[in-house]
């Protein structure tokens, strides 16, 4: 088949097409995948009962606002990385947000070390409970996500993957404290950041299985 | 592009025609043991990916990136399939507009009849009537008995599939 033929078939009766907003798109799939993923924690682990008691309002916001952040920043690079060429814009500058709250996050587990004298990774109580529902509750929002990915055409399938994971870990995270018993800011960095890491790992790794198109 | 996107076939023919030439130099420099004929497939591959995907297309952005990076990733879905040694794909690359363009006429290996053939018989006949016969929508589900937006979605699913076939084929 010659080229000429081929191009006279695509711009045959050429239909209008409305230009698909990404974000909008992907904040509704988010949306919803996080609205199935509180259902899934309130069916599972449940909240936390004393949610609404007066020295747990402060921890609970705080996870919150780590685990917007973090929603924030993934969220703006994985709407580079949705379309074509997305990958050659550099992404790292999104992170610095987050490194931030890391770094605030350590500095307060070695102060408390240091005054303490404890090894900082017993703070906590529930740390596996931590890590397996994370990326439990991450898994409904990621599937969203994906499903809206695979029509927008990513070029870098990996880091887009990687995004992809590391938001719908972030969701993940927010869900999660609604039940985490654990109000350290240490453990909250440590673990909530190694568990959001691990959905981007994760989502790195099945990506361009996922995504291909 | 954008008038493309508004429907415009004149625009979209004219646009097609200017980036074939370029994504044929772009393809041939690449190809260190490909011929003008597999050039050819891949050129048509991503003029059909770029036609599938022009609703993702923000006309903010730049043009000649977007379509180097659909380019650039149907030629490394194409080299990982064959397993050619060929695996140095720069980006920065995609950015430089090329000056080379050759139009001479070469044919791909590809056979629009058949590869149609596979397709479910509702896209078929949609591609056939709209895109082949130039009949418009409205005329196409007259004949058909479908609805105009049945006949739209099966056009740009069959679409979608023909690219997914043209990438298969050349596995074999």
């Amino acid at each position: 088949m010659k080229t000429r033929q081929f191009i006279d078939v695509l711009s045959t009766n050429v239909e209008p097409v409305k230009i698909a907003i990404v974000w909008k798109t992907l904040a509704l799939a988010l949306l919803l995948g996080a609205i199935g993923a509180f259902c899934l924690m309130l069916a599972t682990v449940g909240q936390r009962p004393d949610l609404a008691a007066p020295g747990h309002v402060v921890p609970v916001a705080l996870k919150l606002a780590f685990a917007l952040i973090v929603m924030i920043s993934a969220g703006v690079a994985l709407v580079r990385l949705a379309n074509p060429g997305g990958e050659r814009l550099k992404l790292g500058p999104y992170f610095l947000p987050v490194l931030l709250v890391l770094a605030i996050g350590g500095a307060i587990g070695l102060d408390f070390a240091i005054s303490t004298a404890r090894p900082v990774f017993l703070i906590g109580t529930q740390t596996w409970m931590c890590i397996s529902c994370i990326p439990l509750f991450a898994i409904i929002p990621f599937g969203a996500l994906i499903f809206v990915l695979r029509k927008t055409a990513p070029t870098d399938l990996r880091r887009a993957g990687a995004m992809a994971g590391l938001l719908a870990g972030a969701v993940g995270a927010a869900i999660y404290a609604f039940h985490c018993p654990d109000d350290s800011p240490f453990f909250v960095t440590v673990w909530y950041g190694s568990a959001m890491a691990f959905c981007a790992l994760i989502g790195a790794l099945i990506g361009p299985r996922l995504l291909r198109w | 592009m954008m008038a493309s996107q508004a429907g415009d076939a004149a625009a979209h023919r004219k646009l097609l025609e200017q980036l074939s030439g370029h994504l044929r130099g772009y393809f041939k420099r690449r190809l260190v043991h490909g011929d003008s004929e597999q050039a050819e497939d891949l050129v048509q591959e991503t003029l059909l990916a770029i036609h599938t995907n022009r609703q993702n297309y923000n006309p903010a952005q730049l043009l000649t990136p977007w379509a180097y990076a659909i380019a650039r990733y149907r030629l490394i879905d194409y080299l990982r399939k064959t397993k050619s040694s060929m695996a140095n794909v720069p980006l920065e690359e995609a950015e430089e507009v090329m000056a080379h363009d050759d139009q001479v006429e070469v044919e791909s290996a590809f056979d629009l009849d058949k590869l149609m053939s596979r397709l479910p018989s509702k896209a078929q006949q949609a591609i056939r009537y709209v895109k082949l016969d130039g009949l418009t929508v409205t005329e196409a589900a007259a004949r058909t008995g479908m609805s105009e937006s049945a006949i739209k979605v099966s056009i740009h699913r069959g679409l979608k599939a023909l690219t997914a076939m043209m990438g298969q084929e050349k596995k074999s």
